[in-house]
């Protein structure tokens, strides 16, 4: 039967009111001044003109009619391709108030047409899994009342530094000390450490602004930040400057970046943090990174060794090996070498139900440095969105079995594990890190956390925004397009790392104060935290409180 | 908070001397228990020999005294001296108390010739044993076997369980004698929860709370050593962690205030042995303390030891004379047990000091984490 085409829709014709997010547009403030169509990532606002109906009344004649006029307004588009993303550029260009996208209060439909040309959607940002977090839940409930004297967060000094690098027993370490054997390269850390954004996901003025802020952080207020690179390297001048120490190299499957860094370690004047080994991402296990050709330019171009304009997608899995474990072990041990055996080496994964076995054998790995293990919530530039949604382990029961286990076997001091996915997702960002310690994590990784609060990621848990993969970040924070970047100011930037890491650090000691430690970082310190869920409570071996 | 007493003399004394220390501090404690060690034992009706291990506790029941005998005689103990208390009644509020032991053994004949080491680790094991025999109905608590030490644990005012076991009777003396006076904090009475805890005859006793105390028994637990089990009580750790400074790592006494209460990065930068001394807060960071704490101490030498909380956020005194020296929480304490001594000289530990005296008691000897440290691995 053929179809008749009474009405002009397709199967993807949708109206607005389907839309997760809707345009409301107030026609009498509008000056169609053009600067929200102009902002707009996405193009999901046109300049529309219309006509309407004047009724028109002929009092003498005794006659009535109407008359039309044309006029123009904003209008939404209905393209699923064009399709709102709630970021409000538009509002916040606006100079009077005249538009604002809300939140669609009926079904979103165009998530069934997300697939268009057979291609299933790939986004950036996190799970979009709103409301509070399990971290959020955690309370610090062993407040000493009968015997301590208040301590003073304010006042009192605090040790809230933590170790990354493999650390010998002590029976080890005087052994060595004696008899001249190798004691591992240790660094003492902040345990909030910026997770791995790579130069590439991350435009040239956010990573720029990032490093300076960490420098800042370093050398002024004497708080030990580190950030880590991703995939991806970064600038060669960074490689050969003093600031190379704050930061820590990660090597993904691709090694995109790694040969600049290979040719820079006679130069270097420092050494870097820390050697990270991607294995794994929480945000999109089984999935390497996935930077898409909008982002490759001539300066990503140059980093990466590729040429420009090409989508760069990372191989799952490193390549060269025949077994994760071997892989595991001759890849610590190469860079291990590859650095003199003076910088610290540990391998990021996924958090799993198999982490425990990935762990044990770095425990026998006497090069492994650490564990950073990555949780579902962990955020990305890229990503198959079905990955985001629903590939992953929680990161909180994860790093609490590994910490168990660790604990069994009396190495909770030889192997940190740091922890990452979701920490600070719904703001909360020194509870829920100082929560993952107190469950055994030597440190938290930040990264969403970094990019909303140093530079006004728009991202939320509601799928607002979330197209770090497309180059077009309203904000500048994830596009390589220098109309876009040139938006954000790397000095702002930096001071808001200053910002955020002093207010972190003073909330720790907020925390820590209470419950009458000072001397050292808590971890591991169970007893000392609560949850109102009885089902949560055991399975972490913490106390279930009401 | 708890009040502690120490006293070590020359010449022995007898117990009941600490424990009138202990009332003039008295608004410290609540009555909730008392621990005393004796150290270089002297009794009125037997001439010790100072080799023989002693064994101290409490059998709850006739069954359970029975069970900890039998079990002596089968390991080949043989019995030289049994201690019997002179009990007053209507002092001690404890029921179910069949028999306060304080009983002295020859080791079996197999352990003559083997070395300290070995002796001391079939000690541990006998004790560990021991309190294993315990059940639901016939409970037993064994405090310490070791030469030459002796411990009392009990529920109650100090100065009455003194009396219902007749410590002014001058049947026990010792050359050292520390005591604590227990304020119940958060976990619960129970006799092993008093202080002094007692390992391989190193013993510490605290006053305060240990607020990392979790994660540092995970830590020791997980290292599997014999001995290092219990923990009723937050300040155990702190007698394990000096056995572990001592006898596991073999490191020297001035090793452990670096290991409880280490010095930040910046101090230790600038220490002559900083680099060493970094090395050893790395590897034995889950040892750090926390909260409020003093710590007192004696060693099998008789040296008596004292250190602070790195913030000092306890009070504690030495203070003494040639022959004979004190420490206490409160210097109440120090002139109740000495009160023949010079005021001025005593001493206020601050949060870099370890203060031993030496077992042979002539003088003070004061240790800052500052200093040089002992040991040529560091240099």
């Amino acid at each position: 039967m053929v179809p008749v085409r009474s009405v002009s829709i397709t199967p993807s014709s949708l109206a607005p009111i389907d839309f997760p997010w809707i345009i409301e547009h107030k026609e009498e403030r509008c000056t169609l001044c053009g600067q929200c169509t102009a902002v707009c990532p996405k193009g999901a606002i046109v300049l529309a003109h219309m006509r309407k109906r004047v009724p028109k009344l002929d009092v003498f004649q005794k006659k009535r009619g109407n008359d039309y006029r044309t006029f123009t307004g904003i209008r939404q588009e209905t393209d699923p391709a064009k399709l709102c993303i709630g970021c409000g550029m538009c509002s916040m260009v606006c100079p009077n108030d005249a538009i604002t996208p809300h939140p669609g209060t009926n079904e979103n439909r165009t998530v069934f047409f997300n697939n268009r040309k057979g291609e299933p959607l790939k986004r950036g940002g996190r799970r979009n899994n709103p409301g509070a977090t399990l971290l959020d839940q955690i309370m610090f409930d062993r407040i000493s009342m009968l015997t301590d004297p208040a301590l003073d967060a304010g006042r009192h000094e605090f040790t809230v530094t933590t170790s990354l690098g493999r650390v010998l027993s002590p029976e080890d370490f005087l052994d060595r000390t004696i008899n001249g054997g190798w004691i591992p390269p240790t660094r003492e850390i902040f345990p909030f450490i910026i997770g791995s954004m790579s130069f590439g996901a991350l435009s040239p003025n956010m990573w720029l602004g990032l490093l300076q802020g960490v420098a800042y952080c370093n050398e002024v207020l004497g708080i030990p930040v580190v950030m880590c690179t991703g995939e991806g390297g970064c600038p060669p001048w960074i490689l050969r400057s003093p600031y190379l120490k704050y930061i820590i190299l990660q090597i993904a499957s691709g090694y995109f970046g790694w040969d600049e860094i290979i040719r820079a370690i006679p130069e270097m004047q420092c050494q870097p943090a820390a050697i990270e080994i991607k294995y794994g991402q929480g945000a999109k296990p089984g999935d390497g990174g996935l930077l898409m050709w909008y982002k490759v330019s001539k300066l990503i171009a140059r980093l990466r060794g590729v040429p420009e304009g090409v989508d760069l997608p990372s191989p799952p899995v490193h390549q060269t090996l025949y077994s994760i474990e071997e892989s595991v072990m001759k890849m610590i041990q190469t860079l291990s070498t590859a650095f003199d055996h003076k910088v610290p080496v540990y391998p990021k994964i996924s958090a799993s139900t198999s982490a425990k076995s990935v762990l044990n054998n770095l425990v026998r790995n006497p090069y492994a440095a650490g564990l950073m293990i990555d949780g579902i919530d962990g955020g990305t530039g890229a990503a198959y969105n079905v990955s985001m949604e629903a590939t992953g382990h929680p990161i909180a029961s994860c790093v609490r079995d590994c910490y168990l286990d660790l604990a069994a076997q009396g190495k909770q001091n030889e192997i940190p594990i740091f922890a990452a996915g979701g920490i600070g997702k719904n703001g909360n960002v020194a509870q829920n890190g100082m929560a993952m310690v107190m469950l055994g994590a030597s440190g938290v990784h930040i990264g969403k956390y970094i990019m909303q609060a140093v530079a006004g990621c728009l991202g939320n848990e509601m799928n607002r925004c979330n197209v770090c993969n497309l180059g077009i970040c309203p904000k500048g924070i994830t596009s390589q397009n220098p109309k876009l970047y040139r938006r954000l100011d790397p000095d702002m930037v930096a001071e808001r790392v200053a910002e955020t890491f002093m207010s972190i650090n003073t909330e720790i000691k907020k925390i820590m104060a209470p419950l009458g430690r000072s001397q050292s970082l808590p971890v591991g310190m169970s007893d000392a935290i609560g949850i109102g869920n009885q089902a949560a409570a055991d399975r972490l071996k913490i106390k279930y409180v009401c | 908070m708890c009040r502690l007493a120490l006293k070590t003399a020359n010449e022995p004394f007898s117990p009941y001397e600490v424990l009138t220390a202990m009332e003039a501090m008295q608004e410290g404690y609540d009555g909730s228990g008392l621990g005393l060690l004796l150290r270089g034992m002297e009794f009125e009706d037997f001439k010790y020999n100072p080799r023989f291990p002693i064994l101290s506790g409490i059998a709850h029941t006739e069954k359970a005294w029975h069970r900890v005998t039998d079990y002596m005689d089968d390991r080949g103990y043989e019995l030289k001296y049994d201690h019997r208390f002179h009990m007053e009644d209507g002092h001690i509020e404890a029921e179910e108390r069949y028999r306060y032991f304080l009983r002295a053994y020859r080791m079996p004949v197999r352990f003559r010739d083997e070395s300290d080491d070995v002796r001391e680790a079939e000690m541990l094991k006998t004790r560990l044993a021991l309190r294993n025999l315990a059940t639901e109905e016939d409970k037993v608590a064994v405090f310490s076997f070791f030469p030459d030490v002796a411990m009392i644990k009990e529920v109650g005012w100090p100065l009455q369980i003194g009396n219902g076991l007749c410590l002014h009777d001058g049947q026990i003396k010792s050359r050292v004698c520390m005591a604590q006076g227990r304020q119940n904090t958060n976990y619960g009475i129970n006799l092993y929860a008093c202080h002094p805890f007692f390992i391989q005859g190193i013993s510490t006793m605290t006053n305060g709370e240990n607020t990392a105390f979790v994660p540092i028994r995970d830590w020791l637990v997980g290292k599997d050593i014999p001995g290092y089990t219990g923990y009723q009580s937050d300040s155990e750790v702190f007698t394990h962690i000096l056995h572990y400074t001592l006898k596991k790592l073999n490191l020297p006494l001035q090793a452990y205030k670096h290991i409880i209460t280490p010095l930040s990065t910046k101090e230790l930068s600038e220490h002559p042995q900083g680099e060493f001394l970094t090395g050893l807060r790395q590897v034995c960071r889950r040892l750090i303390i926390d909260g409020p704490n003093a710590i007192i101490g004696t060693l099998p030498d008789e040296s008596c030891m004292l250190v602070m909380d790195q913030k000092k956020l306890r009070p504690a005194t030495v203070g003494g004379r040639d022959g004979a020296w004190a420490i206490a929480s409160e210097i109440c304490g120090v002139q109740a047990m000495v009160p023949d001594r010079d005021p001025s000289l005593d001493f206020q530990p601050m949060r870099e000091h370890t203060v031993i005296i030496p077992p042979e008691r002539k003088e003070l000897e004061i240790w800052s984490q500052y200093d040089p440290f002992p040991l040529p691995l560091a240099a």
